[in-house]
């Protein structure tokens, strides 16, 4: 499909599962009523056998496709974010990841774009409930053209999969041409001063921030890190040597996503003063994506702002 | 296997629980009042219904066992070791570091074990999923499931039932190991599952409810629940916990998980061979 400014990342979702059902018997979807919103209700029509819906009974869902997979089969599960990863943590845990079950998690309406369904659908602790597990690859979509180019390579990946995916359009940063690689960071703007390592619609966010502290004379070099787990220490790590301050910025809780995993790879490779730009140990709340920027500082200001609180740091 | 007669499935269920005995006697203790309660169905299903290779563990189509109440594990271990899928010697490494054979069922681990499982409520969804994979790939392979009367009380088995129910997954056949003791009590005084039948009924499934230490009846209902077309399947084995063993009949409750010394393991291995 053509994807451009206003490509729905669902409809990529979609795109994706009708070319890999159609051409691989193995590939099943399961929903759990939410299949109107994941956008993958249409499947139960095209694919009454393998586009399955359980009802609202999440645990349920991954335990069936765990035993999908026991049979040779390749099982999609979507939820919002929030249901497929705390509601399912153990069975994630037991069923998928311990038994070594090649199931990918879809969790939708990550952080603050859960919007109007507020505290109790706004998930900030989904990266860092899976990011305990062993095994599993966690993907946090950046733009439309990452998505379409990630999925086959994570329909691939031999081993259970967490996406954190936003449905609408976030704005696109890649080229046409990109290619994912699940195990590479992007480094999509190059500087000297700074390291911004972002996730999601922070990416975006980054980027802007960059173009701010540019008007200061402060070049910030922008990492995009769709794969928070395994991480790649390796593209930081160069990142961080050249500037020797590091920022990151995430749409989930600063602890136990992006901003614990950064830490711990600036600490173990190359100490140098971080700040961490996310959800700062709060719930969630009900509000429109730039009133919830403003809730919990996600805006562009504040990513700037913390780079050069990390730039006076450095000694 | 291919054991025709019902002395026959009684005399693999009495070596079934010695073998159960003596692999928890080897490391000390474990849930061996809920392993015993189980012999029987385990006899019943390796020695005559399922279909299975054990020179290829993994074959496809073959008939699969998921052991839901993953901690009797010994149980199924010692039902596969009489089936041919690993020497009997192995079962004595049962629990000691590095081995095949954990407490709790492992796919990963022990030749012949279909799913893992342990954490309670999780096995019977993920029979469910095996259960329609063998629909979608219509191989005709029967799916059967061993629950715990306790794991009952998991909500996740219920969303399964549900979903079983509702779309007549024909081909799974679930039991639930009926000896009402759990770990902190009996089920009647912890959170009663009764009307137990009743319950699966509401759910749709077909159901047998009947003597669960009985290889005959057993094999009756598993005869009979293969036969029903359409519907999911329930056979309820009233069973009793730590059955043949007499000193674990006598710890009730306590049977759950207990020591057992040597001289315990020699008497009640005198006890299940005097009774062949």
């Amino acid at each position: 499909m053509e994807i451009n400014e206003k490509t729905l990342m669902r409809d990529v979702f979609i795109d994706f599962l009708r070319k890999a059902m159609t051409a691989d018997p193995t590939v099943v979807v399961i929903d759990a009523d939410l299949a109107k919103c994941a956008g993958t209700l249409a499947l139960e029509k095209e694919f009454p056998d393998r586009a399955l819906n359980v009802g609202i009974a999440e645990a349920n869902m991954a335990g069936i496709a765990a035993g999908l997979s026991s049979y040779g089969f390749k099982p999609f599960i979507t939820s919002f974010a929030p249901f497929a990863s705390r509601r399912i943590a153990d069975q994630a845990m037991i069923s998928i990841c311990y038994a070594k079950q090649n199931v990918k998690i879809v969790g939708t309406d990550p952080g603050i774009a859960a919007e109007l369904n507020g505290g109790t659908h706004m998930p900030f602790e989904d990266v860092a409930i899976y990011r305990a597990i062993p095994d599993i690859l966690i993907y946090e979509p950046t733009d439309a053209v990452e998505f379409a180019s990630a999925l086959p390579k994570i329909l691939a990946y031999p081993h259970p999969a967490y996406i954190r995916m936003h449905r609408k359009n976030p704005p696109v940063v890649h080229g046409a041409d990109y290619e994912f690689d699940p195990m590479r960071a992007d480094v999509l703007r190059e500087g000297g001063d700074v390291t911004i390592v972002a996730t999601g619609l922070m990416v975006a966010t980054s980027l802007e921030a960059a173009d701010m502290l540019h008007a200061e004379g402060i070049e910030a070099e922008v990492i995009a890190c769709p794969v928070v787990k395994p991480i790649d220490s390796k593209t930081i790590t160069a990142s961080i040597r050249k500037t020797g301050a590091a920022v990151s910025a995430e749409n989930h809780n600063v602890n136990g996503a992006l901003g614990s995993a950064l830490a711990e790879v600036v600490v173990e490779n190359c100490p140098v003063p971080m700040e961490r730009v996310g959800v700062k140990e709060r719930f969630g709340e009900v509000g429109k994506v730039p009133y919830l920027r403003n809730v919990y500082r996600l805006n562009a200001e504040d990513v700037a702002l913390a780079a050069k609180k990390a730039i006076s740091r450095r000694k | 296997m291919d054991i025709k007669s019902v002395s026959e499935l009684g005399s693999l269920a009495q070596r079934i629980r010695a073998d159960i005995v003596t692999s928890i006697a080897s490391v000390g203790s474990g849930h061996i009042g809920g392993c015993l309660s189980i012999a029987d169905v385990l006899a019943v299903l390796y020695g005559k219904h399922m279909r299975y290779d054990p020179a290829e563990p993994k074959k496809e189509g073959r008939d699969r066992l998921i052991l839901s109440k993953g901690h009797a594990g010994p149980a199924l271990y010692s039902a596969l070791a009489e089936a041919g899928f690993f020497p009997k010697e192995m079962l004595l490494t049962l629990n000691q570091g590095g081995t095949s054979l954990p407490s709790h069922c492992d796919m990963n681990k022990t030749p012949g074990v279909d799913m893992t499982a342990g954490s309670l409520g999780q096995g019977f969804s993920c029979a469910l999923g095996a259960a329609v994979g063998s629909k979608l790939k219509g191989d005709g392979a029967t799916i059967y499931c061993i629950i715990g009367d306790g794991e009952s009380q998991e909500g996740q088995i219920w969303e399964a039932a549900m979903y079983a129910g509702s779309h007549g997954v024909d081909n799974l056949i679930a039991f639930t190991d009926y000896n009402k003791m759990q770990l902190d009590g009996t089920t009647a005084d912890i959170c009663d599952l009764e009307p137990l039948g009743d319950k699966w009924r509401a759910f749709n499934f077909e159901v047998w409810d009947i003597p669960g230490n009985d290889v005959a009846a057993i094999d009756k209902a598993v005869t009979e629940a293969k036969a029903v077309k359409g519907k999911p399947k329930m056979i309820i084995l009233n069973t009793v916990k730590g059955k043949g063993v007499s000193f674990v009949e006598a710890a009730k409750v306590g049977s759950h998980s207990m020591s057992i010394s040597g001289e315990q393991r020699d008497a009640a291995l005198e006890e299940i061979n005097g009774g062949q």
